[in-house]
């Protein structure tokens, strides 16, 4: 197909390659995808699927290593590869835009953002004097409130969705025809995800462009795009229109990839996640069959021999021998609810906390910033409490004053097992230690040693365990198989080790002094899909067999829900709502929560009815007077909000909401939309029902 | 942060001058307290060095008291900070005379001898470095950046002396002390100091050209400066505004740490070609056991020192808006 007048973007045939060690490894193999005048086309797929390649081959920007090994990629039918320098520069300035990952990075730290803006104008051919005026009209555009001070202003003194916002306005000022997006949206908060989307989605119709988007996040594509493509080992293995594919998706791994998900209100009382055994083939390690043969559990003689063309199902492409079974592809995890996982015996508390506040800064005038605010809370004996709230809500000066790492105001009290818990790690007791553990987001800073993985576990199981020789040994292989590592594991660097398996030995570590409390922050939101739900299953394993509890912190909603039985909603430090996780996900919530639900994405919700919020949240320095809510609440009934600061009612019993309006209004009031996460959405919903 | 100089930014920036200012003081301070108890502790009563072995002890206990020795060691360093603060700065046993006309020479002529070297050097080398990144892996980058090393790791005196003979021996091209005639003009004294300034230039030229070259290359591999291709300015345009701003921060930040370098390396290069610098004088302080010269002289280096490091922190804050104005709230 050449050159079709109707197509902005093509890649045709489109082959990269790595050189990595003297050899030349394909990372795109043969890829061809068009994408229409004003259409918005999402690329997904893992992490090393590929997709960050082929975006860097649109813009002609592969790294130092990186060569197109074949095929074309036509931009309103000119062949980009083919480009000179300066009509390659044209093109980037005209045509071309990219909107990146890490906003912070993607922006000069020491040039002002209006002179970064204007400088797109200039190139244009604008004078110094209309480029500010522009610059200053596109931030206005992409809705920044104050866009005179953000003109003079530098990136690291905004906010990350405020810097998305600013590269947005950069992308689109040279009125491009195609704006590649490439995970625009990770990192920042849901609420903020959810405006950035918005944003992205007036935007398009305003400016009538084409989107290719970029992401690793199925439910953030579906809510953008008309059409997607799933990538695998750099094969396109299955595309078309968004809803038919994340509603019928007709490859196994599309399948496999979205029961991978917790969404959809699962729960961990309701059985495992499904996840996708074994890894992604190694860069350029492609035999004769189907790619994804060794991890499905339809393969057959024929796909480990005969590689699958790309079917043509009526719009809907399948690069699957046996596409029409797609959907009954085998779960790995059962389904059935567990009984024996709700003991009835009455749990004991083991971790108790009262009345704690932590201020930054605290001066005798009773100053300050009050990051964690008359906080109190049970957990019990093999029960998980989700942490949730945005960046600033004070989750992690929380988390760091329950370990220790941060000395809290006087007055408050921690209680572990009974005792009380010193409020500085060096002065508790040894048993008190190793009883409370934490699991990080990045496992690195904590890993990187020159250690074997074997001697990194070793270690902790002298030190909290105070295990050694044979019974050392005895114990590490047994923590090592709960975890999962296999002997080859062990005996690599954690550098060698995927981020999963890096994981897998944090947990292993945190593990080694049988804790009571393992505080899990953020522990899969720089994983994949489905090594996150591998993760997932794991902690839950965990817990049932040692009865451990969890302080689980996330800001993905659908993973707060699937394990934990408690919910805690922070804002400003302050607990807006506490109760069952049930209750807290199904209502009356806070109407903070009701936000923060109608911001997650999920795949299959409805765009409309959604709640929005305004602004972006207030310094803790100056918390809003009254509902530390009420600045941002959609559901301000007046200003007793605005002055009195509401106590925590119980709307049911153990659920406490912070909020002026009684919790039956609240309920009237929420009624009126469907909870997002509680929809069955999902195509494995669909096959529990027997329906393809 | 409305407009250029709101009051709030103005503090902002006043702020972070006096932090910087108070903490070259207090390291002032600290040094000069370290300086005066080296002093006590050296070997010997002065007295009894001034005086000879064979004096009596009557004798040397006078001399003691006469110069204030006997007084209480606080009010001694106050009284030595107080007079240095007055220019006063003691008197050389060795010379019999105020230390600090010495000083001050000594001091001015070492002042030359860096500023000859820097002039030289900085440009030449942050070029060479810039080159070598925008070159990288490449023949040229390798000839800069082994052989800025290979520079740095030679000995000032082995460069010093191959330098003499090359140039002043045998090429005849410059002489080979810096000793300048009487009432020589500021070029001729300049013709002078390229000789003993060569070897500073080589040793500094590996450190800035390689900082320059990892600040470049970091810069160059940035995702702003993919953001500003992509926007499609120019090359040249994405190099100046964009990159070079960035990438050099740091390497003005070595180049003022490279004083401390330089001071050692003047004593070095002072004594071969017998220049009258703070080096020199310093150096011979120390073997005539002339302590007053010797305290002064390192003190002397100290101030020089802090003040270096003060001017690169304000220079790194012009440049850097996130040191300039603090972090987020
Ligand atoms: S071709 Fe075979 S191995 Fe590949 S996805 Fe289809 S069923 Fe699985
Ligand atoms: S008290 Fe008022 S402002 Fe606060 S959450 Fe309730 S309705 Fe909103």
């Amino acid at each position: 197909m050449n050159g079709n007048a109707e197509n902005v973007l093509e890649l045709d045939d489109l082959s990269v390659a790595y050189r990595v060690g003297g050899t030349d490894r394909l990372v795109l193999r043969n890829v061809s995808l068009r994408i229409g005048r004003g259409e918005a086309y999402g690329l997904v797929g893992e992490s090393g699927c590929g997709k960050s390649t082929a975006a860097l081959s649109v813009v002609r920007y592969l790294p130092r290593n990186g060569s197109v090994a074949g095929g074309h990629v036509r931009l309103d039918g000119k062949d980009i590869m083919g480009l000179d320098r300066e009509e390659l520069r044209r093109v980037r300035a005209e045509d071309l835009s990219m909107v990146y990952q890490d906003p912070a990075k993607a922006l000069n730290p020491s040039i002002p953002i209006g002179r970064q803006l204007a400088e797109v104008f200039e190139i244009g051919g604008a004078s110094a004097k209309e480029a500010r005026s522009r610059a200053y009209e596109m931030l206005e555009k992409v809705q920044i409130s104050d866009p005179a001070r953000v003109m003079g202003g530098y990136p690291h003194q905004l906010s990350g969705g405020m810097q998305q916002r600013v590269g947005i306005a950069m992308a689109l000022a040279s009125d491009p025809k195609m704006l590649i997006l490439d995970e625009p949206t990770t990192g920042l908060d849901a609420t903020v995800e959810a405006e950035v989307l918005d944003l992205i989605g007036h935007l398009r119709r305003e400016f009538s462009i084409s989107i290719l988007f970029i992401s690793h996040n199925l439910a953030v594509v579906s809510r953008v795009c008309d059409r997607v493509g799933v990538l695998y080992a750099g094969m396109l293995v299955e595309e078309g229109p968004t809803d038919r594919v994340f509603r019928n998706p007709r490859h196994p791994y599309t399948v496999a990839l979205l029961r991978c998900l917790p969404g959809g209100g699962r729960r961990k009382s309701s059985g495992g996640l499904d996840t996708i055994p074994g890894f992604l083939p190694g860069l350029g390690a492609i035999g004769e069959g189907c790619a994804f043969a060794d991890r499905c559990g339809l393969a057959t003689e024929r796909c480990r021999t005969e590689r699958p063309p790309l079917h043509d199902l009526d719009g809907q492409m399948s690069r699957c021998h046996f596409h029409d079974r797609a959907q009954s592809l085998p779960h790995t995890t059962r389904h059935a609810p567990d009984e024996s996982r709700e003991p009835p015996a009455p749990r004991r508390p083991v971790l108790r906390v009262q009345g704690l506040n932590k201020t930054y800064g605290r001066d005798r005038a009773g100053g300050g910033v009050a990051a964690v605010k008359d906080l109190s809370l049970e957990l019990k004996a093999g029960q998980t409490l989700g942490l949730v709230g945005e960046s600033g809500s004070g989750k992690t000066t929380f988390a760091r004053t329950l370990l220790g790492l941060i000395e809290p105001d006087e007055g408050g009290r921690i209680e572990l097992d009974g005792k009380e818990l010193a409020e500085r790690v060096g002065d508790r007791s040894f048993e008190q230690t190793k009883s409370l553990q934490i699991i990080f987001q990045n496992p690195d800073s904590a890993l990187n040693r020159s250690h074997s993985v074997r001697g990194l576990i070793g270690r902790a199981l002298r030190q909290l365990g105070g295990l050694r020789g044979a019974a050392m040994d005895r114990r590490l292989k047994e923590l090592a198989g709960s975890v999962r590592l296999t002997d080859h594991h062990l005996s690599v660097s954690p550098r060698q080790l995927s981020g999963g398996l890096k994981q897998r030995v944090a947990i292993a570590r945190a593990f080694a002094g049988d804790p009571s409390v393992v505080v899990c922050d953020e522990p899969t939101s720089a994983l994949d899909v489905s090594v996150q739900a591998a993760i997932l299953n794991l902690l839950v394993e965990l817990q049932s067999e040692r009865d451990v509890s969890y302080i689980f912190i996330s800001h993905d909603l659908g993973v707060v829900r699937y394990l934990s039985d408690n919910v805690l909603v922070l804002y400003l430090g302050r607990v807006m709502e506490y109760g069952p996780s049930e209750e807290v996900f199904s209502g009356p919530h806070h109407p903070y929560t009701e936000a923060l639900l109608s911001a997650a994405s999920d795949i299959g919700d409805a765009e409309d009815g959604r709640i929005r919020l305004e602004g972006e949240i207030p310094s803790a320095a100056a918390p809003p007077s009254g509902c530390a809510f009420h600045t941002r609440c959609p559901r301000r009934i007046g200003s007793i909000c605005d002055e009195l600061d509401p106590p925590l009612k119980e709307a049911q019993s153990g659920h406490a909401i912070r909020c002026h309006i009684p919790a039956d209004e609240l309920a009237a009031l929420q009624v009126q939309r469907p909870s997002t996460l509680s929809r069955p959405v999902s195509a494995e919903r669909r096959d529990d029902n027997g329906r393809p | 942060m409305r407009g250029r100089r709101t009051p709030a930014r103005v503090i902002v920036i006043s702020a972070f001058i006096l932090k910087r200012l108070a903490l070259s003081l207090v390291t002032l301070v600290l040094l000069s307290a370290i300086v005066f108890c080296v002093g006590q502790v050296l070997p010997g009563s002065v007295g009894r060095l001034l005086l000879g072995p064979f004096a009596d002890h009557e004798a040397v206990e006078a001399l003691n008291a006469s110069l204030g020795l006997d007084r209480p060691l606080l009010v001694q360093y106050a009284d030595w900070i107080w007079g240095f603060l007055r220019g006063d700065m003691g008197r050389s046993y060795m010379y019999e005379a105020p230390v600090q006309p010495f000083i001050v020479e000594a001091l001015g002529n070492s002042l030359k001898l860096a500023a000859v070297a820097f002039v030289i050097v900085v440009p030449t080398a942050i070029l060479g470095g810039v080159v070598a990144a925008l070159n990288h892996n490449k023949p040229i980058d390798r000839i800069i950046s082994i052989g800025g090393l290979t520079m740095t790791v030679l000995p000032e005196f082995v460069t010093g002396i191959i330098l003499i003979l090359v140039f002043g021996v045998w090429l005849k091209w410059l002489p080979i002390s810096a000793a300048w005639p009487d009432g020589a003009g500021g070029f001729t004294q300049i013709h002078y100091l390229i000789l003993p300034a060569m070897p500073l230039i080589l040793v500094l030229f590996g450190y800035i050209a390689r900082m320059a070259r990892s600040g470049m290359i970091e810069a160059l591999e940035s995702d702003w400066t993919r953001t500003a291709v992509l926007k499609g300015l120019r090359w040249r345009t994405v190099i100046w505004r964009h990159v070079l701003r960035n990438a050099l921060l740091p390497t003005i930040t070595v180049i003022a740490t490279q004083t401390g370098y330089l001071i050692g390396g003047l004593v070095v290069v002072e004594t071969l070609f017998r220049y009258q610098g703070i080096g020199l004088l310093v150096f011979t302080a120390a073997k005539g056991k002339d302590i007053p010269m010797l305290l002064a002289g390192i003190l002397v280096i100290g101030i020089v020192y802090t003040l270096a490091t003060l001017i690169a922190d304000l220079l790194c804050a012009v440049f850097d808006p996130r040191i300039r104005l603090g972090g987020r709230q």
